[in-house]
């Protein structure tokens, strides 16, 4: 009786769902079509948010990738709330999962081929992530999946080597100076500019590694902030310490 | 029916078994792989829907790290449901 209610119950959810999204025009590349009510001149334009994005996006941030543009540069705000419950997350993990006693625990070594598969691959793993959050501007990625990759580099290392544990002191450091470096570059475009996280920096040429001025640097201290707090979820997760 | 079309219905069946597999098992951590195979097509569908930033982001959260954070949780506690 339960799991048909259930059923039920996720079959009105999925009907209201495609309701609501049978509207949305769907991989619409005309952008005369879309149109934009202004309630408060009570007029309706074309001149919406989406197509303000795709046309004005790259002269605005100077960055070729529109996402990362709404991202860090129009939203670069609401990112910093993003961040911050990353961070609340991590803490309440390794709040909840601290052990203070380190168990002696046996622990089996792994297979001959993950060890040594993990020690060529890791270097290579670290390597991609840097290069996804380095090129959030440019091509698709940014710091989130890039700190995810790095963090599942971290990830093997713990399944192929069952003593290794990342040294919490240097996982505390890096985080805590990605954080600041986010913050204090906003705190500079509000001296300068008067708003905080402006883009202060000159945009240079686009689709070039130095341009689109803070995007690229506020993208490597998310990247090594998420990488260093879910590398630290893991670690509280393993609870595996000598 | 394009290729669009029916590559997009296989990846969604797929992504909706797999969805119920991880409902219905009573092991814990076949049904954590099936939520990862979940992730997975999802982050598939992403790319062909013209997602490319959402589907990375989805394969290395979603179908790596969660994934790996739920089989230590399972590991911590019990395999079985009852």
């Amino acid at each position: 009786m339960k799991r048909v209610l259930a059923a039920i119950i996720a079959i009105l959810i999925f009907i209201v769902f495609a309701m609501a999204f049978a509207k949305v025009p769907f991989g619409d590349v005309n952008l005369e079509d879309y149109h934009y009510y202004n309630p408060i001149t009570n007029e309706t334009t074309q001149d919406s948010v989406p197509n303000h994005y795709l046309v004005e996006g790259k002269n605005d941030t100077g960055s070729t990738n529109i996402v990362t543009a709404v991202v860090v540069d129009y939203r670069g705000f609401d990112t910093l709330g993003e961040v911050t419950v990353l961070f609340l997350a991590s803490t309440g993990v390794g709040a909840l999962m601290y052990v203070e006693e380190k168990k002696k625990r046996k622990v089996k070594r792994a297979n001959a081929v993950v060890e040594t598969g993990a020690k060529l691959l890791f270097g290579f793993i670290i390597l991609f992530g840097a290069y996804i959050f380095v090129h959030g501007h440019l091509t698709p990625g940014g710091g989130f999946p890039g700190g995810a990759v790095i963090a599942s580099s971290f990830l093997l290392l713990y399944l192929a080597y069952p003593k290794f544990h990342a040294e919490h002191k240097k996982l505390n450091i890096s985080e805590s100076l990605a954080g600041l470096t986010f913050v204090i570059i906003g705190l500079l475009g509000l001296l300068i500019a008067g708003y905080f996280l402006y883009n202060f920096l000159p945009f240079g040429l686009p689709t070039y590694l130095f341009s689109a001025g803070v995007i690229p640097i506020i993208y490597t201290a998310i990247g090594i902030k998420v990488g260093s707090e879910l590398t630290g979820i893991v670690d509280a997760m393993m609870g595996v310490r000598e | 029916m394009d290729l669009f079309t029916i590559v997009s219905i296989i990846l969604i069946v797929i992504m909706v078994v797999s969805a119920i597999i991880a409902a219905e098992l009573k092991d814990l951590i076949s049904a954590a792989i099936a939520l990862g195979v979940m992730s997975l097509v999802v982050s598939i569908l992403f790319f062909v829907l013209q997602a490319p930033d959402v589907a990375i982001t989805e394969a290395s959260i979603g179908a790596a790290l969660s994934m790996a954070i739920i089989i230590f949780a399972i590991k911590a506690t019990k395999r079985w449901e009852k």
